[in-house]
């Protein structure tokens, strides 16, 4: 099995350990076998077609489904034994926002607050980045798409976690609001203040973030590289 | 009780601070303070509630069109004693239903599982914070549904009954409220869960309607009604929310998990 690790001697610890992963839903094995392993700091993209088992792989690393078989270790704690001393640590900006529509944005934000013992202070902080405050107080339903998806964004950084699960994070963002979010979620520019692993349908963005490559079709893995060593042909294939 | 471990944070992206002060919890049930946590989760549960409208007004109307029905399936303006009190409860109960139903569909449909299950709270909290909710919906559905089963049916006048009632019904509504939550989130996780929610609730209510009414009936005669509810009753009904409390508090974390 191929590892995406390149740790040494005096290097930053795993924040992602891997290994023989197995996730059934029923009969199907959504995830099959799967290790790799993630520095402190990384980057690791996540590539393949629909039902391809890139979802399922970031709810296990979110502590939201259990391993079926194998091991997986985060942040150095053992899922899903110590899932407890985890959660809190990592921040899931998933498919769905995890808001409450007919909520506004500061109230969803204030709520998501509380269970993460952060100030209600950072919520105004992050309403400003993320030019929000003007709509804080409508209720989500009223929003679009693309606002949804930055409060969503907010929500998953609202507690400053050391590690990002990130599903498609760009997804219903125009220019501008990529511009906004880049910076809260880690840039293209090189900026890596945590350890991320994303979901991503994008080859040329997605080897842009990327410091590591995992390729999955029919929840195996097809690819796990450095990105240096994968280009935008090799994504593809995953997708023929 | 344990102590918290400080989180240490990476430096904030793009100049923005740090967040304030998460804490990684010590242990799998000491995970963040419980009251706080269910008082957000409460406040939340209420906020939603009054926006949507989606569970206090139709268990009203509910209970209004039941009595509705009763007054004229019975062919009787009034009704007093045993038929009162069983009319109330089953009404009552029948609404609940409704509620119990709507417990935790925001959450299964919206995400908010998800995003409570992220967070570093004792699961506990969520368990506390429905049923309280639930309990204060019940609150609100008994405002509007006693004065007017006392309109449309009720024989006695209900003045005198009122203060027995209350304690009859206050411990009525926590078991109603504990094992609705119980069971609401057994089925919000199963596709069946409209059909699977009242076949679980209804059988674990029966004994809430027997203590309820039986407690309620004799303040509800016309001739020489009681002062008080039968105290065996209410210590039925009592030890009944103990037990069922004490079962949601050990089983309730193991239903949020995957």
């Amino acid at each position: 099995m191929p590892s995406g690790s390149n740790e040494q001697a005096g290097s930053p610890a795993a924040a992602v350990e891997v290994e023989g992963l197995t996730r059934r839903y029923g009969e199907r094995e959504a995830l099959s076998d799967l290790g790799l392993t993630l520095v402190e700091g990384q980057t690791l993209v996540v590539f393949g077609p629909n039902g391809a088992g890139k979802t399922t792989l970031l709810r296990v690393l979110a502590t939201l489904l259990r391993p079926h078989a194998g091991s997986v270790r985060v942040l150095g704690s053992a899922l899903p034994a110590q899932a407890w001393a985890v959660r809190g640590r990592i921040g899931v900006l998933a498919h769905e926002p995890l808001l409450y529509r007919e909520l506004t944005a500061r109230e969803n934000l204030r709520y998501h607050a509380s269970l993460h013992g952060v100030h209600r202070e950072r919520v105004d902080e992050l309403l400003d980045a993320l030019a929000m405050r003007d709509r804080a107080e409508e209720p989500l339903r009223t929003l679009s798409r693309g606002m949804v998806q930055r409060v969503a964004v907010a929500r998953c950084v609202l507690h400053d976690p050391e590690l990002l699960l990130l599903d498609e994070p760009y997804s219903n963002l125009d220019p501008a609001a990529v511009a906004l979010v880049e910076p809260l979620i880690g840039g293209r520019a090189g900026i890596r203040p945590r350890t991320r692993v994303i979901c991503s349908h994008d080859p040329g963005g997605g080897l842009a973030d990327a410091d590591v490559v995992l390729g999955l079709r029919g929840g195996r893995c097809q690819l796990l590289r450095a990105a240096g060593e994968v280009n935008s042909g090799d994504v593809a294939e995953l997708y023929t | 009780m344990s102590a918290e471990l400080e989180v240490a944070k990476a430096p904030g992206a793009a100049g923005l601070p740090d967040a304030p002060q998460a804490a990684t919890p010590s242990s799998p049930r000491r995970q963040g303070a419980l009251w706080p946590t269910v008082r957000a989760l409460l406040r939340k549960e209420l906020l939603v509630e009054l926006r949507t409208l989606e569970s206090v007004p139709g268990m009203s109307l509910f209970a209004l069109s039941t009595f509705v029905v009763f007054h004229f399936a019975l062919d009787r303006s009034s009704a007093e004693g045993d038929l009162a009190a069983g009319i109330l409860w089953v009404t009552l109960l029948l609404a609940a239903i409704l509620g119990v139903n709507r417990l935790f569909v925001a959450d299964a449909e919206q995400g908010g599982f998800d995003g409570f299950l992220l967070a570093p709270v004792d699961r506990s909290a969520m368990f506390l914070a429905k049923a309280l909710s639930l309990l204060a919906y019940l609150l609100a559905l008994e405002l509007v549904a006693v004065p007017a089963f006392a309109l449309l049916l009720l024989g006695p006048p209900l003045w005198p009954a009122l203060p027995g009632l209350l304690a009859t019904l206050a411990l009525g509504d926590v078991g109603v409220a504990v094992i609705g939550t119980l069971v609401a989130a057994l089925a919000v996780r199963t596709r069946a869960r409209d059909l699977l929610g009242p076949l679980l609730a209804l059988p674990l209510f029966v004994p809430i309607v027997i203590g309820g009414s039986r407690a309620t009936s004799p303040l509800l005669v016309a001739a020489h009604p009681a002062t008080a509810p039968a105290i065996r009753w209410l210590l039925t009904l009592g030890l009944y929310d103990l037990v069922f409390g004490l079962i949601a508090y050990a089983v309730f974390d193991f239903l949020l998990e995957d």
